[in-house]
């Protein structure tokens, strides 16, 4: 693919991520501002979220919209910031982006799958 | 009001100092009223450019005080800080000598992100009709007064930390192209401009928008870039 | 601090907020996944590391990155309010009420949480 094609194409989905965490970020902040009244615990998380498929779909979306994003948005930090080359920025963009989709899967469904018993 | 002002010229190349001269205040003087009255008065080794000192060509554009301006149009009193005034060359470019840059790269770039017309008719095609009020002539309109005069790239905080940018006066020249009915090529344009260092670049933080003494909107221009290329890329186009 | 002259205006500074928010943000995620996956070795475990959090000093940073989220957010939709609704000169009050709107949720979140 050509440099214009890749740029383009990253630029697009950089808005298209955006656009969908724009819509997870105010429902998290919503309801971080809520879930802290009265302190916070893991027992109020897990009951909140565990078993409950409303909250698997969400957070999932919310977690592969962040894989998208935040890496292409360091990739430009690297680009004007530092002297990393276009190889290494892409190998730190998509390890980055494996990890977030990895540690935040297993956030997500070690929350879903969570009991109080424990 | 003091009668005289503290002056800092940047003398030399990339390297090089600041030299301190007393410059008699005078009433509407302007900065380029300065740096002449210093080169015939006092230092004529001094550089610097100039042509028209009436605010059309662009020529004697230079920073001062921080800020990148023309200064046949800048007047001393908007801009002297405790009878002080600061002045150095623009930002972003080579310095030949003391006031003067070397302009190269910029116009270098205007070819690089294919700022020139790319015609489609002979002298036996019948003329195009582009009507005043056609919405594709207005776009370009909004960006043809454009001169050239390196302002916009001297602010371009982009410019200073990507050196290939092609930079706001560049992208800019581009777009009042995209949008010209006359001209054949679009395809070339849209992938010179979408490159590496092309219009995705921009942050819009609008340093261009600020500082252009045409109060043109590069910024307005890139943002369309960056439009027509998804649209183009969407099609397959580029 | 003395910034460059041609720097000093509301869009610079949206976009240094956007940028120092992005990248704070990017680094803080990888610790909260961690956290957050605590769950799977138990509701004590999790609860163990969440009563440290209580410590003032861990709750001023929970602020301030609940600021820096909605900061970043508001930074976002500037850009994107730029990029595809119009460039009018609305836009430096867009700024404005954008970071307006990121220290409220900031201060809600605050009143919450003590």
């Amino acid at each position: 693919m050509s440099n214009a094609r890749v740029e383009t194409k990253l630029w697009v989905w950089q808005r298209l991520s955006a656009a969908v965490l724009a819509v997870c970020v105010i429902i998290h902040l919503v309801v971080i501002v809520y879930a802290v009244q009265d302190g916070l615990s893991a027992a109020e998380i897990i009951s909140r979220v565990s078993g409950n498929f409303l909250w698997l779909a969400f957070y999932s979306v919310f977690v592969i919209a962040i894989a998208v994003h935040a890496p292409t948005g360091i990739r430009t930090i690297l680009k004007e910031m530092t002297s990393v080359g276009p190889g290494a920025t892409h190998m730190i963009m998509a390890t980055f982006s494996l990890i977030i989709l990895a540690m935040g899967f297993r956030a997500v469904i070690g929350l879903f799958n969570a009991s109080i018993i424990g | 009001m003091s009668n005289s002002i503290k002056v800092s010229v940047w003398r030399g190349r990339e390297t090089g100092e600041f030299q301190s001269f007393d410059v008699p205040r005078q009433p509407s003087q302007t900065v380029l009223d300065i740096v002449t009255f210093i080169q015939r008065n006092i230092d004529p080794t001094l550089s610097y450019r100039f042509a028209c000192r009436v605010g059309m060509c662009g020529s004697c554009a230079m920073t001062v005080n921080g800020k990148p301006r023309w200064t046949c149009r800048t007047h001393v009193d908007k801009v002297v800080e405790d009878g002080e005034i600061k002045i150095s060359p623009l930002r972003n470019l080579k310095v030949v000598k003391d006031l003067t840059c070397d302009m190269t790269e910029f116009f270098d770039k205007m070819n690089k992100a294919e700022g020139k017309f790319h015609p489609t008719k002979t002298r036996n095609d019948d003329f195009d009709v582009v009507l005043p009020d056609d919405p594709t002539r207005q776009l370009a309109a909004q960006g043809i007064e454009c001169i050239g005069c390196a302002v916009c790239y001297s602010a371009c905080d982009v410019v200073e930390w990507n050196k290939d940018y092609l930079g706001p006066a560049a992208l800019n020249r581009a777009w009042t192209l995209v949008n010209d009915v006359r001209d054949g090529g679009n395809k070339e344009r849209l992938t010179a401009i979408s490159g590496d260092s092309g219009c995705h670049a921009c942050h819009s933080q609008q340093g261009c928008v600020k500082h252009c003494p045409k109060n043109l909107s590069p910024t307005r221009s890139i943002i369309g870039l960056k439009r027509a290329t998804m649209k183009a890329a969407l099609k397959g186009e580029i | 601090m003395k910034i460059a002259g041609h720097r000093n205006h509301a869009h610079y500074w949206a976009f240094i907020l956007h940028r120092a928010s992005g990248l704070l943000l990017a680094i803080f995620l990888p610790a909260h996944f961690y956290v957050l996956g605590l769950a799977i070795e138990g509701e004590a475990a999790m609860d163990g590391f969440i009563r440290w959090t209580d410590a003032p000093l861990v709750k001023g940073a929970e602020v301030i990155l609940v600021i820096l989220l909605a900061a970043h957010l508001t930074g976002g939709l500037r850009l994107m309010a730029l990029e595809f609704i119009s460039t009018s000169e609305s836009s430096k009050t867009a700024v404005a009420v954008g970071a307006g709107i990121s220290l409220a949720v900031g201060l809600a979140f605050l009143f919450n949480v003590v």
